[in-house]
This record gives C-alpha cells, sequence and structure tokens, in this order.
C-alpha cells in the first residue's frame, strides 16, 4: 500500500473533506454535500466514516473502530486493518486511549473527552427520506424548517401503538434548528449525543457529511404527553453485571436460553478487568476473551 | 514571478497539512480556543497561521479573494503557486484574507443559499492581538462561556443573526489561530 | 458458560485465502492470462471500461481475472482504482464524427453516404451453441475490404440540413463531473449522460426497455448507431495546440424521436443520446432511450409519472457499485439496532396485553 498516499486519499480529496467538515461544524446537524470518492470498499461499508477518518488522521493518533460496540467484528477488523496498512497509525481497542473512534451503530459507554474525536459510519444521513423519498424536497423542507411530517409521523405512531414507534436512528434537533439523524444508533445513546468530544458523521455514499460541535444542544424529537425515553433491555449484563451499558441478547441454546451481554466490548472488559463479574461471568483473566 | 514565491511551502504537505486541519477543526470546533500551527512561512504581510490556513485548505476549487494590502505581488505569487486558488473579487469568495478593516463590509461575502448554507466564505482575519480576553463568547462547542479578543462584536452578532446561513471566521496571530463560526453569540465585555 | 466471539482477523485472513483458492479453480486446468481475457472476453472488458470510467483494457481484463468474472465486482475494483489516478487535465471533445467505424447501421435509412457496415455484430447469429467452439486451436479469418476513405458523415447531418430535428445548443462551458461534485438536482442533460454512460447496464436497459412499453414511450428510431475508433486529443497551453494523446474505441448511438410540436414550433424530430467506452451497442442504445425521456421536461412534454421520465430516480440508482454496496451492507451485523426494536416491540406488546387484560377484567 505503499503506493497510495498517507491515509490513502489524495491531498486535493482531503482539502475537499476537510472543508465539508469546517462547514459542518459551522453548521451544526445541516447535511453539506460533499464529491465522496469510490473506496477500496463497497459503499455502505463505512466509507463515509473512512473518507471522513483519512481527512482527520495524524500520524500521531491512536485509531478504534467498533461496529455494534465491539472492535472485533468483522467489518470493523477490515477499517482497522486499512488504517493500519494505508496511515501507519497506532490502533487500541481501549477507548480511553484513543484519539479518534470510528463507529458504526453505537456511542461508547465511558464518556468521551475533549481530546476526541467520533466519526460515525451514516447509511442514510437524511432523517426526512422515509417519509419524502425526494432529495430535491426534503433539501428544501430543512431550508424552510419545515418538519412538520416528522412530527405526524411520530404523533401516527403514538395514536397507533401508544408509543413512538422508533427504536434506533432516532431524530433529533440541533442547536433548535436542523432535524438531524444521529445514524442507526438505538436510541439508548441519544443522550449521549451531548458530549465533550468533537462529533463527525459519514454518508459516502448519499455524499454528506455533518457534525456536532462539543456541548451543542440536541434534543430527541418527542411530545410533552409522550417523553423521549431512552430504552435498554432490562437486565444486567451477564458478564461484568454493569446495570447501565446497553445490551446485546445472545440465544444460548434450543430451550429460549439467553443471556444479556455489553455491547460495548471494552466497556465490558474494562469492568472485568476491575473485579466486576456478572451473574454467568467468570473472573477475569489477561489475555482471554 | 520571484524566486521566494516558490518557498515557504509545506515540506511534508500530508503530514503537516493533516496537523494543521486537526488544528483548525479544533478551533471552529471550540470557538475561542486558540491553537498553533507551523510548517508554512508566506511573504509579508500574512501571518505564518494565515499562510498554513490556505495552504491546509485552498486550491484550485477554491476562489480566494486578497483583502487590502494581502493583496501585493508577493502574496497572489505565493498563493498561486502553493495552491493554484484563482483570485477573485469578495462576491466570489471561498475564502478571503485580510486585517479586520480590509476585509469589511461583512455584506460582499457570499452568505450560502437557504437550501446549501455551506456555499458561503470563510474569512481568515489578520489580528495584532489574539488571546482569551474580551468578548463572551456562548454557543455550540463552547461548554459555558469563553472569552476572545474580537475586533468588534456588533458586525459578529449581525452575522450569527442571519443563522443558519453567514459567514465563518479564522482569526490569525502570528503562528496562532482561533475561529469564530456562524453559530457562535458574541456580547461585548 | 459464554465468550464472545473473537478472532474477526483470521476469520478474514482465511476467507481471502480460501477465495484466491476458489478464483484460481482446479489448477490442473491451464490458468488464464489477462491477455486472453482482453482478447477473447472483450465484450466484458468493455462493459467494465464502460461503468467503471476508465479506458484502460487490460487493467479491465485483470479486474475481471481478480473478481472471478463477477462484472459489477470487476467494475468495483476499476473505479476504486480510478479515483486514485491524479488527474493531469481533460480531453478536448472527440469528433465522433471523424471515427474510424468497425459498425455503422442506420434504422431510418435504407443506405448513406457511408453504407450500412454490419461489422462484427451477433445480430442474424443463429442463437445455437456452437459446439466447435468447445475444442482448441480454432483460428477464424474473416474477409476484408478496403475502408472507404475519409470521414463517415453522421445520419442525424442530413436531417440537420433539412432542419426537421432539433437543434442542440452548442456550448463551450465544462460539463459538470459527478466524479469530483456531489451531484446536485436538478442536473443538466451533460451530468445525466454522464450518469447514464456509466450507470449499470441492466438498469439501463429496463428503463429503456419500460420506455417502449409505454412508460413514457417517445417513439424512437435508431437514426444511427456506430462503433469505432476516436483520436482523442488534449489541449496544451505551453504548446497553443492540441496533440493526439491515444486512442478509444466508442459506440455512438442516435435516436430520432417522434414530437408533435406545439404553439409556437413546427412539428420536428427530436434526438436522444448514447456514447459509451467500447463495442457496448446494447448500452448505448438504452442509453440514448432513456436520454430522451429525461428530456420532457425541456421539451415542454406531459409527466407521465414515469420511472424513466424521474430524474432523481433514473440518476439516484442507476450506479451499480453504490447499489451493490448498499444492498449488500445489510450482511453486516445490525444487531444493536435489532435488539432495540426487539425491546420496543416486546414492550408494546406488554402494553397491548396489559390493556387488554384491563379490558376483560372491566
Amino acid at each position: 500500500m505503499s503506493d497510495y498516499n498517507f491515509a490513502y486519499l489524495d491531498e486535493q480529496t482531503k482539502r475537499m473533506i476537510r472543508r465539508a467538515i469546517l462547514k459542518a461544524l459551522a453548521i451544526p446537524g445541516y447535511q453539506v454535500p460533499f464529491a465522496s470518492r469510490e473506496m477500496p470498499m463497497p459503499y455502505g461499508w463505512g466509507t463515509g466514516g473512512v473518507q471522513v477518518s483519512a481527512a482527520c488522521l495524524t500520524p500521531g493518533d491512536t485509531f478504534k473502530v467498533i461496529d455494534q460496540g465491539a472492535d472485533d467484528t468483522t467489518n470493523a477488523v477490515s477499517i482497522r486493518k486499512f488504517f493500519e496498512k494505508t496511515a501507519g497509525v497506532a490502533t487500541t481497542e481501549e477507548t480511553a486511549r484513543a484519539s479518534i473512534i470510528q463507529t458504526r451503530h453505537r456511542i461508547p459507554e465511558e464518556p468521551l473527552t475533549e481530546d476526541q474525536i467520533l466519526v460515525y459510519q451514516v447509511p442514510i444521513p437524511e432523517p426526512l427520506r422515509f417519509l419524502e423519498p425526494s432529495e430535491v424536497e426534503t433539501r428544501k423542507m430543512h431550508s424552510l424548517e419545515e418538519y412538520g411530517l416528522m412530527h405526524v409521523k411520530l404523533y401516527e405512531d403514538i395514536s397507533q401503538h401508544g408509543a413512538i414507534a422508533t427504536a434506533y436512528a432516532y431524530p433529533v434537533k440541533v442547536e433548535g434548528r436542523y432535524v438531524m439523524d444521529p445514524s442507526p444508533i438505538p436510541k439508548f445513546d441519544n443522550p449521549k449525543l451531548r458530549m465533550a468530544a468533537i462529533q463527525l458523521f459519514g454518508a459516502g455514499r448519499e455524499q454528506r457529511i455533518y457534525a456536532l460541535p462539543p456541548y451543542c444542544e440536541v434534543v430527541s424529537l418527542d411530545f410533552e404527553d409522550h417523553p423521549f425515553e431512552a430504552t435498554r433491555a432490562d437486565h444486567d449484563c451477564d458478564l461484568c453485571g454493569a446495570s447501565d451499558s446497553y445490551l446485546d441478547e445472545v440465544i444460548m441454546d434450543d430451550a429460549g436460553g439467553r443471556m444479556f451481554v455489553c455491547s460495548d466490548t471494552d466497556y465490558c472488559r474494562s469492568r472485568r478487568a476491575a473485579g466486576h463479574v456478572g451473574a454467568q461471568g467468570a473472573p477475569y483473566e489477561e489475555g482471554r476473551p | 514571478m520571484e524566486a521566494l514565491a516558490l518557498q515557504g511551502g509545506f515540506s511534508d504537505a500530508s503530514v503537516e497539512a493533516a496537523l494543521a486541519f486537526r488544528a483548525v477543526m479544533r478551533a471552529m470546533a471550540r470557538p475561542g480556543t486558540v491553537e498553533h500551527v507551523a510548517g508554512a512561512v508566506p511573504p509579508a504581510p500574512l501571518s505564518a497561521a494565515a499562510g498554513v490556513v490556505m495552504l491546509t485548505l485552498c486550491d484550485p476549487g477554491t476562489p480566494v479573494h486578497l483583502a487590502g494590502e494581502a493583496d501585493c505581488a508577493a502574496v497572489r505569487d505565493w498563493i498561486t503557486f502553493h495552491t493554484g486558488a484563482p483570485l477573485v473579487g469578495r462576491e466570489r469568495a471561498a475564502f478571503a484574507v485580510g486585517t479586520w478593516p480590509d476585509l469589511l463590509p461583512l455584506e460582499g461575502y457570499p452568505m450560502g443559499l437557504a437550501e446549501y448554507p455551506d456555499r458561503s466564505a470563510t474569512l481568515i482575519v489578520e489580528l495584532n492581538v489574539l488571546e482569551a480576553r474580551g468578548a463572551r463568547l456562548t454557543g455550540p462547542g463552547i461548554a459555558r462561556e469563553v472569552a476572545l479578543s474580537l475586533p468588534e462584536t456588533v458586525a459578529f452578532q449581525a452575522n450569527a443573526a442571519r443563522y443558519p446561513l453567514g459567514l465563518d471566521f479564522v482569526l490569525t496571530c502570528g503562528d496562532r489561530l482561533a475561529a469564530l463560526p456562524r453559530t457562535t453569540r458574541v456580547e461585548a465585555n | 458458560m459464554y465468550v464472545a466471539v473473537k478472532g474477526g482477523e483470521r476469520a478474514i485472513d482465511n476467507a481471502h485465502a480460501w477465495l484466491a483458492e476458489e478464483r484460481r479453480g482446479d489448477p490442473a486446468v491451464t490458468e488464464l492470462s489477462v491477455a486472453q481475457i482482453r482478447e477473447q472476453l472483450s465484450i466484458a472488458v468493455n462493459r467494465v471500461m464502460a461503468e467503471g470510467s476508465l479506458y484502460d483494457p487490460d487493467l479491465a481484463a485483470l479486474a475481471i481475472k481478480q473478481a472471478r468474472g463477477d462484472l459489477i465486482e470487476a467494475i468495483f475494483l476499476i473505479r476504486a482504482y480510478r479515483t486514485t489516478l491524479p488527474r493531469f487535465g481533460a480531453s478536448l471533445p472527440v469528433d465522433t464524427g471523424a471515427m474510424r467505424c468497425d459498425r455503422r447501421i442506420s434504422a431510418t435509412f435504407k443506405d448513406a453516404p457511408g453504407g450500412q457496415v454490419l461489422g462484427p455484430t451477433f445480430d442474424y447469429t443463429h442463437r445455437l451453441l456452437d459446439f466447435k467452439l468447445a475444442a482448441e486451436g480454432e483460428t477464424p479469418h474473416a474477409p476484408t475490404a478496403t475502408p472507404t476513405p475519409g470521414p463517415t458523415p453522421h445520419i442525424m447531418g442530413y436531417l440537420d440540413c433539412e432542419g426537421l430535428i432539433q437543434q442542440e445548443p452548442e456550448s463551450d462551458s465544462t460539463p459538470p463531473d459527478l466524479t469530483r461534485e456531489p451531484m446536485e438536482l436538478p442536473a443538466d442533460r451533460a451530468l445525466r449522460l454522464q450518469a447514464l454512460t456509466r450507470g449499470d447496464e441492466g438498469f439501463i436497459l429496463s428503463l429503456a426497455y419500460s420506455t417502449q412499453r409505454g412508460y413514457a414511450r417517445n417513439h424512437a428510431f435508431v437514426g444511427e448507431l456506430r462503433i469505432g475508433a476516436v483520436a482523442v486529443e488534449m489541449g496544451i497551453p505551453e504548446l497553443g495546440f492540441a496533440i493526439e494523446i491515444g486512442e478509444v474505441v466508442l459506440t455512438e448511438c442516435e435516436t430520432v424521436n417522434q414530437f408533435k410540436g406545439s404553439k409556437t414550433e413546427p412539428p420536428q424530430f427530436t434526438r436522444g443520446y448514447g456514447l459509451v467506452f467500447g463495442q457496448t451497442e446494447r448500452k448505448a442504445i438504452a442509453m440514448a432511450l432513456v436520454d430522451r425521456a429525461l428530456r420532457w421536461k425541456e421539451l415542454g412534454e406531459e409527466d407521465q409519472g414515469a420511472p424513466a421520465q424521474d430524474e432523481e430516480f433514473v440518476l439516484m440508482h442507476a450506479d451499480n457499485i453504490q447499489a451493490t454496496g448498499f444492498l449488500e451492507h445489510i450482511k453486516l451485523p445490525h444487531y444493536v439496532d435489532f435488539q432495540s426494536e426487539l425491546e420496543l416491540v416486546r414492550k408494546l406488546r406488554r402494553e397491548a396485553e396489559g390493556f387488554a387484560t384491563q379490558e376483560a377484567a372491566e
């Protein structure tokens, strides 16, 4: 891979992405169009996040990649390897040690700091897309701050189900202006969107970048009589005993046996390393999963 | 073209530009924070920081406006040679550089369109003083409030009032810079 | 005792090693060379060049070999390579009027200057499996003729002389480039044509077919279809003139379409246009039909709500690399989102059951 430039992208492409990132930070929640490049991995597999990460990385960075909260999911492994090869950066699985974290579908449990950057992979950046398929129309709606359609949709949920039937990619309003798709994170993660770190969102196939500066006001859309509720499985982690983390449900046998474990694998590991043991967990041993 | 124009660029472009971008990004994400940058030695009257910002962000796709004293042969040649950016009037500028009085009035620059508010100019404002005192800043990127030595407050307030349209500013002084996006609320202190 | 699944990295390496083995197939069978693919699977090579937007038969052949004959995968390899290439400049527009035609046919005139040249076509072959090809060592020879000297004029030129075909506005402005700028809608015709020429052949074909069956029918005749080599020239500012930098084979299709005329304009034919790398005539004809369908607005026609008339629908879904990536990404784990849905459905069901029990009790 030494034939390629640092972090794969050529300098002109990086400049174009960097300019888009700066405008995205200046207009929080607004989707900046950018000339997404064809990457050596498929669209829909993190090309937006990869381009944003490539434009941000410096040789001194420590890079972490998670998919579904886990460092060892195959696509996370593949993206981490890509940057090890093309940028020669150090990588880590420890949230606290990472300076840039690229994520798909989760926000780490451990609060991020001012020195960190969280890069999201985004499939469909337009929060209004499934209500209005036309980009021409949704762009108009954002410009006019016309979000009635979204409220109608959420309200229809309530009248049909008694609750808002959106469990992930739950729409938010940023700084009282733009409605934004936080990417398909579970709504459990929505309250974490107001954080100390810089958050960058990259949608490669859809050619959009958007951002949340630190401490930006991010409000999950709701109604006074149906306030937003961040939900998780009503269990503790069976490995580390955490009662505050988002849980994956794992099917154990044919008889309906199941256990609940932290989706954030580093969070779970560090808790177990600190001596926490869940209902079905064994004491932590260095080097064992 | 003077030989001078050929000098003062990045010596290791991909790494120096990456470091500089991170500084500019931190500044834009945290209005009021002062960052140090390095790698460019532009001709006078440009500051090193203004030079770094231009090397990092400008290219043939970004028309640049040189305001007042910045519009001199040495700077024109340097920017043309190192970035290839076309030099234009303020009404077409993606970037503009100059002192605050030279950049004024702000009305002439692209402010963005209702459907594309990102199509607005970024102004690189050359200052003699850049320190964490003076105007009170609040808004996105700022935990509570910060102070920053701004040349004035009224023009920035008028700019913020146009949100989501508006200009974004990078304030430069020597090898230091800070940024003021259109979202920042500015009050005189 | 549950142990989380680990070892993603080793699994990936092993999968790729297996893939390489499968690519080679039975080692007792001679390995395909890139040159063999380039020479003997040239229609596949052409498609990969066209949709990969890179004219390089050797690289396209290599991509086909690497992709085990999966042409969309091969196109993807070419696109990913193309995007890393520095751009030195833009060529001048090619002059298809000066094309050295291997094939040139018109469906609108029985004969015309330059003649009807069938060229190397599948047309009129009887689609019978040729079992002789299964045997090796065949080197067929086709009879040759002296090419007609001078350029072959465009058929459209004859209609143009009479003012029977709509004039296209000439422009020297630089056309947009969707590989360098984000797609912006509404798109002008140049951008639409770029999207169509690199769009998926199957998608463009089906859209074109839909117009023929009545979804925005526009009565297309193939005014001319030509395939051949054209020179590519680049202006060199330092020299003050253009130099030839190479040659590409193109397929060009111009359709003549009916137009009823309007209060202000007398009846006139209109055009659809297709231009594609290589010998790719199915794609070029389909492209011309879809181009014509997308022009309804500028020609003052009615929006019939047909898919081929919907610019945003066509342009946003024509790219097979975008489509296949997004389609196949649903193979990736989504269990975090699914878990959130699971909790929500359980909660809604509990509430519904609670409500029903409460109602029954009352």
